[in-house]
């Protein structure tokens, strides 16, 4: 394998387990928050157990995202240097912005909210615990702001043999980082909702601290809930602008090979890669595609043959991945839905307790998948329409690549392994038993 | 002129991360030979316990900094160092995990593993930056595309090997100082009595260094150019001496604070020698890259201006604000507090 590949398959590696931890700390920081907060404000010591057991969870997780985190910013330099050299002065500035706005913030009032229990008052400690959540979700903000641009630069010239910055509030606001924001965080937020909702569900199918978990389980599938309504509609709006912005990952996405004026959408297709067309196209709705790329069931939409062989994404790995996270989008609507209708006798329903609890890995690989869609589908562009993949590679040896890659793919096995053991102990454990006084 | 700024300040990007991590770096280097028993590691892990992670966001900013403000320089630095890099990057992953996994699971061949990690992910940075400097002080032999020519053994030369001695002692030193200042009795003592002891060895160490630097880099050209910047090494010779100092008049803080200094100074004293370089090679100084020919576009030089300005004292203060939140020595009711490590 060459260089590009093999350094691909370490930054996908590295990304992807680093995304493993990332959504639940945006989205457990917050929960965590919302229970101590309840806490300061009521006094009931539920919700200090509460946001200790949760944020016990937090914390493990926590501690393997930001050590991952660490080296997909030197992997710019380290692996992708012709990129770093040529995008440096849009995409770097943004890299350097997150740590001293956001990291810095997150990661000392971390340790503040940790250790800081009996120096500080309930209601400063409080406080600690929303600058993390805050600072974390701040944070994504600038690193989204970053792949974003990845997607669609926009605001720079090309200067001095590079591209320069030319418009700093253009590259902040662009539609497609608010849209790219929006998405990545609900479904952070849907995630962790569920984490902590189907942990509770198992416990109240063991009748264990049932006031206590369905304390927990109010709070997260309520926010569950808003933030999958949410996503549901704001992800045709994205997928929207990527048919604006993007035309061949959209086209990758809906396996659709020739330029359609209203083209349809259909439920069930096998892509024949090979022949350049389906093998089977089944449930086809008139218009729908282009309706929802468009707004208008007559609008055109370009095929993957309209552009040259080598511009164009993979389109297996591209389609299939829209496909699952797509449907799995509905279901976490359907089911928290569902739960949070039934959710003051939820003790009740065993099957739906059952079914949430399993649902606890689905929104991880609806994440997953939905950056292979970014990702893969913005293929063979580094930067969409500006670079290639391929232009943006360091001049090292692939030897040094194959060998950081199999002790990256090594190092992270161990440790995640370490790390869901650790969170399978402590979410079954339960919380701290309730102080007599 | 927005260049030299920039140069200047991604010197102190570094430095305060050498002067902050570097405490804990050595702390980590020095626990196997510091504690006796588990109710000790525990004191060490805890005096650490809530600064390390903060601390460890300079490195993340040095590099974001340097990204910003010399795309090439980033480019070409950590692509040409890329084994020795990737090594201080796994190095740090297992230290940074081994705070928050080692308690977790109570059996002493768990802890040992995170021990060990804790141990080398420590030793293995603070050796590593300090032959990677001590290389960047020299040059490196790069070519105009930034390839490498050589290994990560090329690297090892006897000067690189030197900067790294150094460094592991300057940070080993500091740690000793934090164990001294966060502890009581034995384990006061015993980190008390290992600084005074590397303390010699550091003034050794580095009086070597800075003769050997005359014969090995040009770093010596600047200070001869412009005569004033002799302050940097003596001011850095004067904190290392009042390390000492407030060692024998058993005052820590001051000891630990004086360390500070002496590594800010150190990275200085090399920073100030490289000016304008920032990543010279060794093959042909045409290929060096400078702050002038690596710098981003005037807009972005002064955008992250700004940023720095606004930003960076305000992390100074609530950082400021966490220490001394947590400045009192760890005792058994800390080891006893529920969340501790």
């Amino acid at each position: 394998m060459d260089v590009v590949m093999l350094s691909r398959l370490q930054f996908a590696a590295a990304s992807m387990f680093h995304f493993l931890f990332v959504p639940l700390t945006l989205g457990l920081s917050i929960i965590t928050a919302i229970m101590e907060t309840v806490y300061v404000r009521t006094g009931d010591e539920d919700y200090k157990r509460a946001a200790k057991f949760w944020g016990k969870l937090f914390l493990i997780n926590f501690a393997l995202g930001v050590v991952t985190g660490i080296t997909l910013e030197f992997q710019f330099g380290t692996n992708w240097a012709e990129y770093s050299r040529y995008v440096g002065d849009i995409f770097g500035s943004l890299l350097a912005i997150e740590a001293t706005l956001a990291f810095f913030l997150e990661s000392t009032f971390l340790a503040v909210w940790v250790f800081g229990w009996n120096r500080l008052s309930p209601r400063a400690h409080a406080v600690c615990i929303w600058l993390v959540a805050i600072s974390s979700s701040v944070s994504a903000l600038w690193i989204l702001v970053a792949n974003s641009w990845m997607q669609h630069p926009v605001g720079y010239v090309i200067r001095n043999g590079r591209a320069e910055l030319a418009d700093f509030i253009g590259v902040l606001t662009q539609k497609f980082a608010l849209l790219e924001f929006m998405h990545t965080v609900s479904g952070a937020y849907i995630l962790a909702g569920l984490f902590v909702a189907g942990i509770s569900s198992w416990h109240l199918l063991r009748g264990n601290e049932v006031r206590f978990f369905k304390k927990s389980f109010n709070i997260a599938i309520t926010f569950a809930l808003i933030f999958a309504i949410f996503e549901v509609v704001q992800g045709h709006m994205h997928g929207s602008e990527v048919a604006e912005t993007q035309p061949t990952k959209l086209a990758a996405m809906e396996s659709l090979w020739e330029t359609t004026k209203g083209a349809p959408m259909y439920m069930f297709m096998i892509p024949d890669v090979k022949h350049e067309r389906n093998a089977v196209e089944i449930a086809g709705i008139p218009g729908m595609l282009s309706m929802l790329a468009f707004h208008s069931p007559d609008a055109t939409v370009k095929g993957l043959k309209a552009f040259p062989a080598d511009e164009r994404p993979p389109v297996l790995p591209t389609f299939l991945s829209f496909r699952i996270m797509v449907g799995l989008g509905f279901f976490f609507m359907l089911i928290t839905g569902l739960a949070w209708l039934k959710r003051n006798s939820i003790e009740n329903y065993p099957l739906l307790l059952r079914i949430l609890v399993w649902s606890i890995p689905l929104p991880y690989i609806a994440i997953e998948t939905g950056w292979i869609v970014a990702e893969v589908g913005r293929q063979p562009w580094i930067v969409y329409g500006m670079m290639k993949t391929a232009d943006a590679v360091s001049p090292i040896a692939s030897h040094q690549v194959a060998i950081s890659l199999a002790a990256f793919v090594l190092l992270y096995s161990l440790l995640g392994v370490a790390d869901f053991f650790l969170l399978f102990k402590y979410a079954r454990k339960g919380p701290e038993p309730r102080k007599n006084r | 002129m927005l260049e030299t700024v920039w140069f200047v300040l991604w010197g102190l990007l570094w430095a305060v991360y050498f002067m902050l991590d570097g405490f804990d770096l050595g702390l980590g280097t020095l626990m196997p030979f510091l504690a006796r028993d588990d109710r000790e590691k525990r004191i060490i892990y805890n005096a650490m316990g809530p600064f390390w992670d903060g601390n460890e966001v300079w490195l993340v900013t040095a590099g974001g900094a340097t990204f910003a403000a010399f795309p090439t320089t980033y480019a070409v630095m950590f692509s040409s160092l890329y084994t020795p890099l990737l090594i201080i990057l796994f190095a740090l992953i297992i230290r940074g995990v081994s705070f928050e996994f080692r308690g977790k699971v109570d059996s002493p061949a768990w802890r040992f593993i995170w021990d060990s990690c804790l141990f080398i992910g420590s030793f293995v940075p603070a050796l590593l930056f300090g032959v990677a400097f001590a290389n960047i002080f020299a040059g490196i032999p790069f070519d105009s595309r930034g390839v490498l020519h050589g290994n990560i053994l090329t690297l090892l030369t006897p000067y690189g090997i030197a900067g790294g001695v150094l460094f592991v002692l300057l940070f080993t030193m500091h740690g000793a100082l934090w164990i001294s200042v966060k502890a009581k009795g034995e384990l006061h003592n015993r980190g008390a009595a290992l600084a005074r002891g590397l303390w010699v060895a550091l003034l050794l160490v580095a009086a070597g260094f800075l003769v050997y630097s005359y014969f090995a880099t040009p770093l010596y050209d600047n200070y001869f150019k412009m005569p004033i910047l002799w302050l940097i090494p003596v001011i850095t010779v004067c904190s290392l001496l009042a390390t000492r100092f407030f060692m024998w008049k058993q005052g820590w803080w001051k000891a630990w604070f004086a360390s500070c200094l002496t590594i800010v100074g150190t990275t200085f004293f090399g920073i100030a020698g490289l000016f304008p370089n920032m990543f010279p090679s060794s093959l042909d100084p045409a290929y060096s890259l400078t702050a002038f020919n690596s710098a981003s576009s005037h807009l972005t030089l002064k955008i992250m201006l700004v940023v720095a300005l606004v930003m960076v004292p305000v992390v100074i203060g609530y950082q400021v604000w966490v220490y001394n939140l947590f400045k009192s020595k760890v005792t058994d009711t800390d080891l006893a507090y529920e969340e501790a490590y």
